[in-house]
Order: C-alpha cells, then structure tokens, then sequence
C-alpha cells in the first residue's frame, strides 16, 4: 500500500503543474486552485489504489479539482438546493476527453502562466525559488526551508508574503501575444536556472538538501522543452543543468572540500545525463540561433566529452567564451575565458587579461582565486600566497576556503621544503 | 516467432520517479529480464532518452526537420524489447511479468517481420 503511494505521489507530481495551471485559470485565485489540487489529490488517494490510475491524471485532477471547488462553492452559498450528494461528488469516473476538450489549447500558457507568476520582479531572487518550489513543484515548506536553512515558520511566512505580492500584482489571464509570450518564457526560463543554481552551488554540507532543486530544476527545464519543443535556448538551458548535474557526484571530496574539474574522477559523471545534454545541444545548434544558455551548455559539453583532463578542448572553449562575452558582456565571462586562455597561451596573458577585472570583482572568491593559481604558475608564491588569503576570506561556502587552504598548505609544504 | 514489446508510460510520471524508485523498477525488471535471457529468450532491449531529445524528419518535399517526436502521445515509447518467444500468450505472459514490476503505462506486442542483429562493435555503449 505505502508502495503504491508512492508511484501515486510521482504521478500526482508529474500532473502538478499541467493542473494547477489550470485551475488557476479557472478561479483566477492562487490559493482557491491550490485548494482545489489539494482536494482533488486526497481524492486520487482514495480512488486511484483501488481504480487504478487515470490514463492522464493531470486532466483526472483538473475536473475532480473544479468540480469539487464548485461543490464547495454551492453549499457555502446555498444558492441552490443541495442537489443529491452522490451526483455530485461521484466524479471518479470523469472522461478524460471532456477534460480535455476544456483544457488540450489551453495548457501550454497555463503552465507558463503557473510559472511566470512566480517570476514577480518586485520579488527577490530567493523568493522567486521558493515560491516556484512551492507551488510549480509542490514541495513542502517544510523541505523548502531545509534547502534555504531558516525554520519552517519563517519560511511558511515568507512565502505568505510572496503569494500576497502577486496577488496584488495584476496577472494576465488572456492568452499571451508572441511577444509577450517569448518574454514570459525568458523569464521563466532564468527562474528555473536561478533553482538550479542554487541547488548547485550548494556547499558539501548541503550538497545532500540542496541536490534535489538540481534535479527539480532539470525536471522544469524537460517541462519548458515539452511546451516549446523548438526553442533552441531551452534546449541549451536543459542542457546545461544536466551536463552540470552530471558531475554532482564528483564536485565534493569525502574531506568536504571543492574538488576541481582537472581532478575529479570522470568514472563517475552521470553518463546519462550527459547523453542527454549532449543530444540537446546537438539539438540547438542546429537552430543556428545561438544564445548565452546555448553556449554555456556547449561549453559544458566540450568538458563532458574530453574522456581526460588532458583532452580538454581549451582552444574551442576560450572561442566559445568569446562568443559569450559578445553576447552578454560580464567580468565573470572574461574571468572564465581567462582560465581558459590560460591552458592555450600560458598563465602570464592570462593574468593580464584579469587584472583590469581586479576592481569590478574585488569581492569575489573566484576572482582571487584564480589570481592566485596563475601567480602560483608564475612562481609568483608570495603574491599567490595573498591572493589565496584574500579567496579564504570571501569564501561563501566552507568547501570553497577548504579547497583554497589546500593550495596554500601546498605553497607553505613548498617553501620548507625548500628552505630544508 | 519474434516479437518487439514496446513499452509506453508517460515520461513525465518516470523522469518523476526518484532514483531509488527508478532503480527499484531496473532491478525488478532486471529479475524477468535474467531470466529470459538464461532462456535464450531476450535480444536486443534498450531504455529510450525523453522525447524532448528527439527530433523528427518528416518526408515531406523537401524533408522537414520538427524538434521533438514523431506523434504527440499521452504515453510516450520509452523503450523495447525484442524477444524470441513461442506465441502470443507466452508474449503476452511476459508483459504481464514485467508490468507488474513498472507501474503506469502500457505495453504494446508486435510481431516482428524481419529482424538484422546489426554489427554494432562491443565498445558502442549509449550515453
């Protein structure tokens, strides 16, 4: 029986936002379609062991969820007389193509719609992920809070307040024009790499709590694939988070500290996913439309395909980091083409390439960081030594400042060494 | 007679499962699968990426090339089996076997009209 739930539960997860998004456009009331799902899946928990699933549980949910709401709705008005309670509540048996004929065009901007009420530009980049966890991938609150580390009732709060702030902002029901709809994509498309990514640079302490947003976030990314199956920059952001996820396994030493790509043991990537990324970027590229997810992806791809570190493409990585800085111009694209460059031509021109940066990133980690391996190539140990202490010191997490302890305890062993 | 079994679920529901669920369903498969094989009886099986990995050549004129899969189908073809069995019912049998280890979906046993091994070398591996 417990088995059973839990083969429903995916099931239920899977049909979440197909359902809500449309019981949202129902009620145009976030809270009355969660109450709806909500009802709709205790009823599911009851009917679908014995019946057997629904061959399209999300079209089961949505009527099971209106009809149940509308009951609800009539007996708290007592507008009319109560009609027979079995003809009302007896909709286990709904047909499939009724739900369908109500929602089959509508669907596709009922799940953006879903999704892009959670991307409020008025809301923090933080509140965006938990409200999209919330209620695009219906997590509990209870495991959103674990992944953010504050108490449930701060985080049951926070996400009140959010709900509340889009509430108040005027969401658009209407179909969306193709701007606005290739807008409402572009925005949703982030949020969903904004909880990947904060799954991702999670520490190796809360690697374990946070790995689950990866997945999620990958889960959103098949689900935008699946509604705009031809957009060359979804296809490069799936791909992406799933060459990136590919690596979970390796990221993190059994000592808690960030291990390097040159020194992790590709034995273990996710040979899946990156089967998986790989073919999606073989996808996009066709397109011939390249953006910035697009060429992170290929990016991505070329470290995947390299069976060695030594087979690194580097040459072919530098030039797709150019294309990057092209599009989007960012410090911390020149800083990554750096490193790159930096196994083409050598640490010096690659040192040169970063110091103009040493004012626009002079409060990051990884800015320092590299500084200080390129001076450590140099020979230059004492710099190397300053720029690895000043890394240790903006550290966000406590693997980062044990991976960047490590290069110095190897510059100190050097140095007695040395001296001995 | 050989028989391709198709199998279809819809992806959305199995790339939902979590990986201790979707390992339970491979090694409960895995048990009916050894024992086919210790039979002589299973060729060829494969497992199929998302459809959001395909793409699709539809021979129009000229060609046309549409990201995604061929139809639009509730349940998705996300793999199959090609096994050499003495009927219908043994086929069917096998289905049975083995939807009893994968919930949701259903499987589809079609009657193979010619079949070449192939001479893919040892080291092609998916992935």
């Amino acid at each position: 029986m417990s088995e059973d739930i839990a083969w429903i539960d995916a099931a239920l997860t899977s049909a979440r936002p197909r359902a809500i998004g449309a019981l949202l456009r129902y009620f145009r009331d976030l809270d009355a379609a969660e109450e709806a799902y909500q009802e709709a899946c205790l009823r599911a928990l009851k009917s679908w062991p014995q019946k057997g699933p629904p061959r399209d549980a999300a079209a089961w949910l949505i009527m099971v969820g209106r009809n149940a709401a509308l009951d609800g709705v009539r007996r708290k008005s007592r507008l009319t007389e109560l009609p027979d309670e079995d003809a009302i509540s007896d909709v286990d048996d709904v047909e499939t193509p009724m739900a369908e004929r109500l929602d089959g065009a509508h669907y596709r901007d009922d799940i953006l719609r879903l999704m892009f009420i959670c991307c409020h530009p008025e809301l923090p980049a933080t509140q965006q992920i938990a409200l999209a966890l919330r209620i695009v991938s219906g997590l509990s609150v209870k495991q959103i809070a674990r992944v953010f580390l504050v108490g449930e009732a701060a985080m049951e709060q926070r996400i009140t307040r959010a709900k509340a702030r889009i509430a108040k902002a005027e969401t658009p029901f209407e179909a969306p024009g193709p701007v606005e709809r290739s807008e409402r994509l572009a925005a949703v498309a982030y949020m969903a790499y904004l909880v990947f990514t904060e799954g991702y640079t999670a520490g190796h302490d809360t690697a374990e709590v946070r790995s689950p947003l990866c997945e999620e976030a990958i889960r959103l990314g098949r689900l935008l694939l699946r509604i705009y199956p031809a957009e060359p920059e979804i296809m490069g952001l799936t791909a992406l988070m799933l060459l990136q996820h590919s690596r979970a396994a390796t990221r993190f030493g059994a000592d808690g500290a960030a291990v390097l790509l040159e020194d992790q043991d590709r034995g273990l990537w996710n040979r899946d996913m990156i089967g998986e990324g790989l073919a999606l970027v073989d996808k996009a590229i066709r397109h011939n439309r390249p953006g910035p997810y697009q060429m992170q992806a290929a990016i991505a791809a070329l470290h995947a395909r390299a069976a060695r570190f030594e087979d690194t493409d580097w040459a072919q990585i530098e030039a797709l980091y150019v294309g990057l800085e092209r599009l989007t111009p960012s410090p911390v694209i020149t800083l990554n083409r750096a490193v790159a460059a930096s196994k083409v031509r050598g640490p010096a021109e690659a040192l040169a390439m970063i110091e103009p940066l040493a004012e626009a990133l002079g409060n990051y980690f990884y800015f320092f960081g590299t500084r200080g391996a390129f001076l450590l190539q140099l020979g230059r140990d004492e710099e190397a030594r300053q720029a690895f202490d000043r890394a240790i010191s903006l550290a966000n997490t406590a693997a980062e400042a044990a991976h960047i302890r490590g290069q110095i305890d190897r510059l100190t062993a050097d140095a007695k060494a040395r001296a001995s | 007679m050989l028989y391709a079994l198709l199998c279809y679920n819809s992806e959305e529901t199995v790339f939902s499962w979590t990986k201790a669920q979707d390992d339970a369903v491979m090694a409960k498969l895995g048990v009916v699968q050894d024992r086919l094989a210790a039979q002589g009886k299973l060729g060829p099986s494969l497992r199929l990426m998302p459809t959001t990995a395909a793409t699709t050549l539809r021979k129009s004129d000229p060609p046309m090339v549409i990201d995604g899969p061929f139809a639009e189908t509730k349940e998705q073809l996300l793999g199959f089996y090609v096994l050499d069995l003495g009927s219908l019912d043994e086929a069917l049998d096998v289905a049975r076997e083995l939807g009893a280890a994968n919930p949701g979906g259903a499987y589809e046993v079609r009657p193979l009209r010619s079949f070449q091994p192939g001479a893919l070398p040892e080291a092609a591996q998916a992935g």
